[in-house]
């Protein structure tokens, strides 16, 4: 079996984080911050060190400002529904997953004017075009570091320029480069960044966080979610301090455990060297499907421009079909369909059907990657003996 | 008889940065449950050597980190 569907979650897991995920329950199972006993208290310095070793992966101030929550979506939602009022206005690119689109959509019912800067056919976004629609009542700006769909890289750095001129945030959705390409908050302007820990971070499902930035004033978001913390617990309002203002209710403790190890596991092997070596599993990915009769490639047909993620349509061929085909007959795992963005579909043009999605991951050789092409030119040749 | 010294924080992420910076100087700390008559503010409390205050308070002063009470007991 190859799996090429490391962009919806990375498989499999590092062995360090499965390990670390059952000798938590062992070892330290108790509630973090609740009770005072041993066992929590060992479930407290698990959270913490992990607080401590995201801090200091993304290079964030302090690891107070680390906020745990079960993904980027979570994330993502803590920023965008606790920041903007009504009368705010936004701006994001139409390349978002869902998960930045659906809340946008929801707040501009709520008055918040939303503004989308179409990107390129590759997924690219012209700075001058994100410079142009920022205006004085922008409060936020919001994009993703890299497009699910097309794997596209954005640029961050300058968009940071941009919304800090015109006093305006950055929220950046760093789900699919978090683990594979290195991120600096501080020195790419990031005040907010939203990060999941179950892709290119190697670790378990249901863990993620928004890690804020030192320039962001927390009193003014409002948590998404409200409840105990194991402070303040004499008050029936909400603490307003971090990270317990937004971390209501029993963190996900195995998940932070394997998270933890999972980071060691990719410091270890180091970010720069799994860039690297995606970007030339992504090149020979691109060179070979690119050669194959009626395949369309989409993106900007350049590792150093995107991650790990490839989309593709044949022509006349149904997407579901070849991804069936490829699963039962080849052992290989892609994913078809709209992968939750619609408007990033939109935008490289292969809305409504959709596309044939191949994510390395780290575990991917560059043998599994000819096989796939290999595997996918029978599927394309077979298709056309069956007629 | 050995008296000690209990710092109270705000959150419990507080109390965990400041045992291992503490731990880490060689300072003698132990974390108990924050007792009652002090606080219910945060359930993990920080016990030190009264004899090691001023090491102490400075290392967490240090670290930046928000004390919420100091207690001797």
């Amino acid at each position: 079996m190859i799996y090429l569907d490391n962009a919806a979650t990375s498989w499999p897991k590092p062995p360090p984080v499965l390990k670390a995920m059952t000798d938590v329950l062992e070892s330290a199972g108790g509630n973090p911050g609740r009770s005072g006993h041993r066992l929590s208290i060992a479930a407290a310095r698990v959270m913490y060190d992990t607080r401590e070793d995201i801090a200091r992966f993304f290079h964030a101030p302090d690891p107070m400002h680390v906020i745990f929550t079960g993904n980027a979506t979570q994330a993502i939602n803590i920023a965008l529904r606790g920041l903007l009022k009504p009368g705010d206005s936004v701006i994001t690119s139409s390349m978002e997953h869902n998960a930045v689109m659906r809340p946008l959509r929801s707040l501009e019912k709520r008055g918040i004017l939303v503004k989308v800067i179409p990107a390129a056919r590759d997924g690219s976004l012209k700075v001058e075009d994100m410079s142009g629609a920022i205006s004085p009542g922008t409060r936020l700006v919001v994009i993703n570091h890299a497009s699910n769909v097309a794997g596209t890289l954005l640029p961050v750095s300058e968009v940071s320029a941009i919304a800090r001129r015109a006093n305006a945030l950055l929220l950046v959705d760093a789900a699919q480069t978090a683990g594979v390409i290195p991120i600096d908050m501080q020195a790419m302007g990031i005040d907010l960044l939203a990060f999941t820990g179950h892709k290119g971070l190697q670790g378990p499902p249901g863990t993620g966080g928004l890690v804020i930035g030192s320039g962001v004033d927390v009193s003014r978001i409002e948590p998404l979610m409200y409840g105990g913390t194991g402070s303040q617990s004499e008050l029936e309002e909400q603490p307003p301090f971090l990270p317990d203002k937004f971390e209501s209710g029993t963190p996900n403790i195995s998940g932070i455990a394997g998270l933890r190890a999972a980071l060691g596991w990719l410091t270890d092997r180091g970010v720069e060297s799994v860039r690297a070596r995606e970007k030339e599993l992504t090149r020979a990915l691109i060179d070979g499907l690119s050669g194959l009769p009626g395949v369309s490639v989409y993106g900007p047909l350049d590792p150093e421009r995107s991650v790990a993620i490839v989309s593709i349509t044949i022509k006349g061929r149904q997407n579901s079909e070849v991804g069936l085909r490829l699963d039962e007959e080849h052992g290989i795992l892609s994913r078809v369909g709209l992968h939750c963005a619609p408007a990033a579909h939109k935008t490289i043009g292969s809305f409504p059907e959709g596309t044939v999605r191949f994510a390395p991951g780290v575990f991917t050789t560059i043998a599994d990657i000819h096989t796939v092409i290999k595997a996918v030119g029978e599927v394309i040749r077979s298709w056309k003996a069956t007629g | 008889m050995e008296s000690y010294g209990v710092i109270l924080f705000h959150t419990t992420s507080s109390v965990m940065c400041a045992e291992k910076a503490l731990a880490g100087e060689g300072c003698v700390v132990k974390l108990i449950p924050t007792p009652r008559e002090f606080s219910s503010d945060c359930g993990i409390a920080l016990r030190f050597d009264w004899d090691e205050y001023e090491k102490v308070t400075s290392l967490v002063a240090a670290a930046q980190l928000e004390i919420n009470a100091i207690h001797r007991m």
